[in-house]
Parts: structure tokens; sequence; C-alpha cells
């Protein structure tokens, strides 16, 4: 790879809503710290989709969804830049429009752009809100427990050329029965979590990073902050969040 | 006779909750009265003069500014102090409010359409509308789409609304009434597109916005606007477009705060109340409800400030960032704090920069990683009464303290 790599978050006007716009300064600051030079991109949709190496979509109200989805199709610069090897994070209504088919407020169904193998429809019980943990699947690479934080009201069904990212043990997922949650396709991956999932989960933020860089293993970073929030959310929150009198201690 | 029958209720319950010690008691009493009358809010308002408050932000703090306003003009005016701004808490208001013909509620923003049929208020003002508390009500356009229903319906009704906030805007823009005031917002994230049709607002840097769709959905024209002065010698103003212009000297700290009286003055003001008088007025509130209070901490002295969603945030950490004393910044995410607290990354705690930040509550970790990647160096205490003391060592300096909900209650309660 030649120049500066290159991280978009993609339109942070429509797909900003939950926070998930972490994950492209997580990946920024990664790479970074790894003497890699970055350019992060705020890209809204009032403007061309500029080319980059990673793309993170994020979460988003049911209008906005469906606008991103209309304004990336007519775009085109997403599909074509997957096709040429970029790397997509996409997560819970941005995970939904990368796949074939999601719905609106009303469970009409939208074409989405395709990129994952999945549709998705509107569930008839109640939302999924709350803590998700999972464990990734075989023909998934393998990574640390995963941990995040769900709130979707969509079951979504993946296809053969989609494989599920994990398996939820505590949580919903995917919800389409199966007991999965995310999927993913050549360097194109979704997911329900929010948190956002690559500040809970590092070690997918340096699996997506080691993919756009072209490599394998990459250098150890200080996560002390980061691992003890996985215990804590791991271990489950009741008992070690309301201790008191907690030895002091530098955290970086 | 039922009326009568709820009315005894709401007070014996509150009564009894205070007897026992479970706080103020005001919503389980309301609740009770409302079971045995589902019309007891109607009822209560029936003959008063009512003035509603709502927004994301700033509604305890504006209801506390317009009853303080509107109590200029001579007489008692009631309102809903404790913070509980549903029914039961209306309800519980007003069965105290003995013969006063005033009431300001505060109104959760969902209930407004519900309480403003109930209360057949005189004023609604509108504050601002942003995301807040993300997995339970998360749709703020649905929030002003039903604004703007209720509104339509209420021809009677005085709206003030700021005109800066679109969404706002388009929650009052049915309204047969409104008062546009230019009260600014720093946070345009949720607005970025046109409620009114498929195009984006785009916001000009004079504070004009307008759909670039062309749909017409533009900023309207301000009865009156805040002039808010970076200057300390300079006094901030209220500019009205007939060409009064009125100062605004508040002891409440921060941008928003003035745009909070600047719009109950022009509440007051559709009251009959003049605008300069309810401003003097104002002058005097000195904290609400706990926010912005200094306190002690046992050696060291605390400002103690409330921020709830991401706007919110941004607001404060714009206020404190020409301070360089310590911050402490602390977390809850219980269920009245929303319970995922990613809403962190939408904030600009960036901002804090060279501070000696300490990071503390419930959810301490989840803001220590965001802290680690904005590369503000920090230290964490799970104990927030131990993280005001960690940041006072060796600082004569009075303490920053934001927190959100539960932490900033938990922290009034545990001042010295
Ligand atoms: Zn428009």
């Amino acid at each position: 790879m030649s120049g500066p790599l290159r991280i978009a978050v993609v339109y942070p006007d429509l797909l900003g809503t939950y926070g998930d716009g972490g994950n492209g300064l997580i990946l920024a600051r990664r790479a970074e710290w790894r003497g890699h030079e970055v350019e992060l991109l705020q890209a809204p949709s009032d403007g061309a989709l500029p080319g980059a190496d990673i793309y993170c979509l994020g979460g988003g109200e049911d209008g906005p969804q469906v606008r991103a989805a209309r304004t990336l199709h007519d775009d085109g610069m997403l599909a074509r830049r997957v096709a040429e090897g970029a790397v997509v994070l996409a997560v819970c209504a941005g995970y939904q429009i990368v796949g074939r088919s999601y719905p609106d407020a009303r469970g009409d169904r939208h074409e989405g752009i395709g990129l994952l193998d999945i549709s998705t429809v509107n569930g008839s019980g109640p939302r999924a809100v709350g803590e998700v943990v999972a464990e990734t699947v075989e023909g998934a690479p393998r990574l640390p427990t995963l941990t995040g934080f769900e709130n979707h009201g969509g079951h979504t069904t993946l296809a053969e050329s989609a494989v599920p990212l994990a398996r939820v043990t505590a949580g919903v997922g995917n919800g389409d029965g199966s007991g999965t949650e995310g999927a993913l396709a050549g360097r194109v991956l979704g997911t329900y979590l929010h948190g956002p999932v690559l500040a809970r989960n590092p070690a997918l933020a340096d699996l997506l990073l080691g993919w756009a860089l072209d490599l394998g293993d990459l250098p150890p970073l200080d996560d002390g902050a980061a691992l003890e929030l996985r215990q804590e959310r791991l271990g489950g929150v009741a008992g070690q969040a309301r201790r008191r009198f907690r030895p002091r201690r530098r955290v970086h | 006779m039922r009326y009568r029958l709820a009315r005894i209720t709401t007070r014996t319950v509150n009564a009894t909750s205070r007897r026992l010690g479970r706080g103020h008691g005001t919503v389980i009493g309301g609740r009770a009265g409302l079971k045995v009358d589902p019309w007891l809010l109607q009822r209560l308002s029936a003959g008063r003069r009512v003035a509603l408050v709502t927004g994301t932000n700033g509604k305890t703090t504006t209801t506390r500014l317009l009853t303080v306003a509107l109590g200029a003009g001579g007489g008692d005016v009631v309102s809903n102090e404790t913070g509980s701004n549903m029914p039961p808490g209306h309800v519980a208001a007003l069965v105290g409010a003995g013969r006063t013909t005033q009431a300001v509620l505060e109104v959760d923003e969902i209930y407004l359409p519900r309480v403003l049929s109930a209360t057949s208020a005189d004023v609604v003002l509108l504050l601002n509308l942003s995301r807040d508390q993300l997995d339970r009500t998360n749709e703020v356009r649905m929030v002003a789409g039903r604004w703007r229903a209720a509104l339509a319906a209420a021809p009677h009704t005085a709206v003030v609304a700021n005109a800066d906030d679109p969404l706002v805007v388009w929650g009052a823009g049915a309204a047969a009434q409104v008062h546009w005031v230019a009260a600014g917002t720093r946070w345009h994230l949720d607005a970025a597109g046109c409620p009114a049709c498929e195009g984006r607002i785009s916001f000009g840097g004079d504070g004009s916005w307008t759909c670039t769709a062309g749909c017409g959905f533009a900023r309207p024209a301000p009865e009156a606007s805040l002039q808010f002065s970076e200057d300390a010698s300079e006094p901030h103003r209220g500019v009205w477009a007939d060409g009064r212009v009125h100062d605004i000297s508040l002891l409440l700290p921060g941008r928003f705060n003035h745009a909070n009286a600047l719009m109950a003055a022009v509440a007051a003001e559709a009251g009959g109340i003049d605008a300069a008088l309810a401003l003097a007025a104002m002058s005097g509130v000195e904290n609400v409800a706990g926010r912005f209070t200094v306190c002690p901490f046992g050696p060291a002295q605390a400002r103690l400030m409330l921020a709830k969603n991401p706007a919110g945030w941004s607001e404060l950490l714009d206020m404190v960032a020409g301070d360089d004393g310590p911050v402490v910044v602390s977390i809850n995410a219980r269920i009245a704090d929303g319970a995922d607290p990613s809403w962190l990354w939408d904030v600009p705690f960036e901002r804090l920069g060279e501070r000696v930040v300490v990071a503390t509550g419930e959810r301490f970790r989840d803001l220590s990683v965001r802290l680690h990647y904005a590369g503000v160096a920090h230290v964490a205490h799970a104990d927030p009464v131990d993280a005001v003391a960690a940041a006072a060592e060796g600082s004569a300096r009075v303490i920053d303290v934001i927190a959100n909900y539960t932490a900033f209650n938990h922290l009034l309660a545990a001042r010295s």
C-alpha cells in the first residue's frame, strides 16, 4: 500500500446515532500508534464518498437508514472499492443496508447494496436491547470473546456466501433463530454490536487493520483500559461496578 | 366526588411516602391519584394559566427561570420542581397548589402531546431536540413529528421555540402562534436530514440554515436573538427584532443558560410580563436542583454540573474549555441514564486537552477507554467521592465535576 491509510466514516449525518463513529477514530489511532500515516475522513451524505481503504458504517434511525442506502447505491464508490479489496465494518443499521434487503419502520422491504449475502426483516417480538457476548465460529477469524451492546428490531438471515461472525452466548445477535451474530464475506464484516464494538474488542480492530495494511501480526499496544472494560462487561456488571474504595492506580 | 377522592388520595400517598422516608413521594402519590381519576390532570389544570417547558436539555433550569419570571408579575406560581416531569409529577405539583392560578410544568419530550391536551396550556416552550438515552427513545424525528401534530391541534396555545434547531422548528411549525427565538445550538448532528423532505439541512456560518433540496424549510426570522459575549467586560444581551435590547445577567454560567433565560423572557412576555422585569427576576437564580452549585467535598470545593447527552456535554465542555483546573467526569449507565454508554464517543472529550482529569462513576472503564483514544491522560477511581478528593490533591482550585444523570444525583447526595 502506498500513501496514508485512508479510513472513512460513512455518512455520520445519517448513520451516526449510536456512537459508532468511534470505530473510525479507534482504527485511526491504532494505526498511528504503530507508526502508520493515517487520514481519517468524515464523509457526509451530501458529497461523493471518498476512496478509502477502510469504510465504517454505523447505526441510524429508520428514515436516515433508507436515505443512506439509496445514496450509497447511487454513489457507487463503496461497492467499487470493496471489489478492489477495501475493508468494511458495518454496524447495526449499517450492517442491514450492506445486505440484500432490509425493512423500514413499517416493515416495507428495501433493497440493500448487496455487499453481504444477508437479508433482514422486522422481528415480531420486542426489540433486542442489551449486552451481547459472542464467540467467533469456525469459518470466521478466531478472536477473543466478543462483547457489545445491541439495540435493534431486525432479524437477519445469512445466505450461503456469508458466514456468521460468531455464536451468541448472551443476547440476541442476528435473531433469526440460528444463534449467530454478525456476518462476514471477504473483507466486509457486519455486526449488531455497539459499544462502539472496536472500543470493547481491540482484537477485532486489529483484524481489520491487518487486512487493510496487508499485515498478519500487528505489534501489541497498551490496551490496559480496554482489557479492564472487557473484564467488567464479560464478568457481569453488577458486583464489580459498585465496588468502592478501589485502590488508586494510573490508567496510563 | 371522584375528583375530590383523587386529590385526597394523591395527598395522602405523598404524605405517607414522605413519612416513610421515600423521598418526596410525588410520583407515587400522583400515580395513585390518576388511578382514582384518570382526568385528574385536566381537572387540576382548569382555571389555571399553565406553561409547559420541554426539550432534550435545559428543561429543569428553564422551568425554574420561567417560574421566577412569571412570579415577577406578582402572585404565586406553582411548578413541579422535583424533576418528576411526567403526568404523576404534574398532578402531585398541582394538588398541592391550593388557589395558585399560574403553573409552570417541566414536561418529558415524549409526554408533551398528552400533557398539552390535558392542561390546554397557554404557553409551550420548545428548547431543543437531540438524541438522548438511546436505548429508550431513539427517534428524535418521531418526537418532533408528534410535537407538530399536537401543537397544530392547539390553536390557542402560544409556542416559544428555538429557531436555531431545525427539529424544534419542524415540531413548532404547524402551530398557530409561534414566537421564534434565536437561542443557538452547538449540536447539529441530529438535524442533518430535512424533516420536511428527503433533503439535507445546510448550516451557514451566520446561524442561518436551509434545506438544500429546495423544499423551502429554513430558519424562521427570530423575534428575539441571544447575543452571547465571549468578552467578560461586555454583557450578554437579548436583542429583539423590534429594536429593544436587554442585558441578560445571570448567576448561572454558560451560553445555554443565557439562551434558556431569553426563551423564558419571551414566554413571560407572551404571558403579559415585561421582558426586562422577567430578566431582572431571573438574574437572582443561583442554582437549580443543585446544578452548577459550588459545594464542599471534604476539604475540596467542587462545582457540580449535569450533562445527560452529547449535546449537553458539548455545551458544558465548551463552557469549561477556558479553565485549566482539574476536572472530574462521572458516568453511570442505569436505566435513567440509558444502559448503553456508546454516546461517550459522540462527546468531544478531546477538548479536555492537558487538564488533570479523573474518570469515575459506575462506568468509569468505558470513559477511560474513550479518554485513552481522545489522547486525554487521566486517572481512574471507581468511587466518585474518592475521585473528587484525588482531583483536589495539590490544587486549591474549584474542581469542575461533570456527571450524567444518576452519577450527578449520587454526587449531590454525597457532598459534605
Ligand atoms: Zn427539505
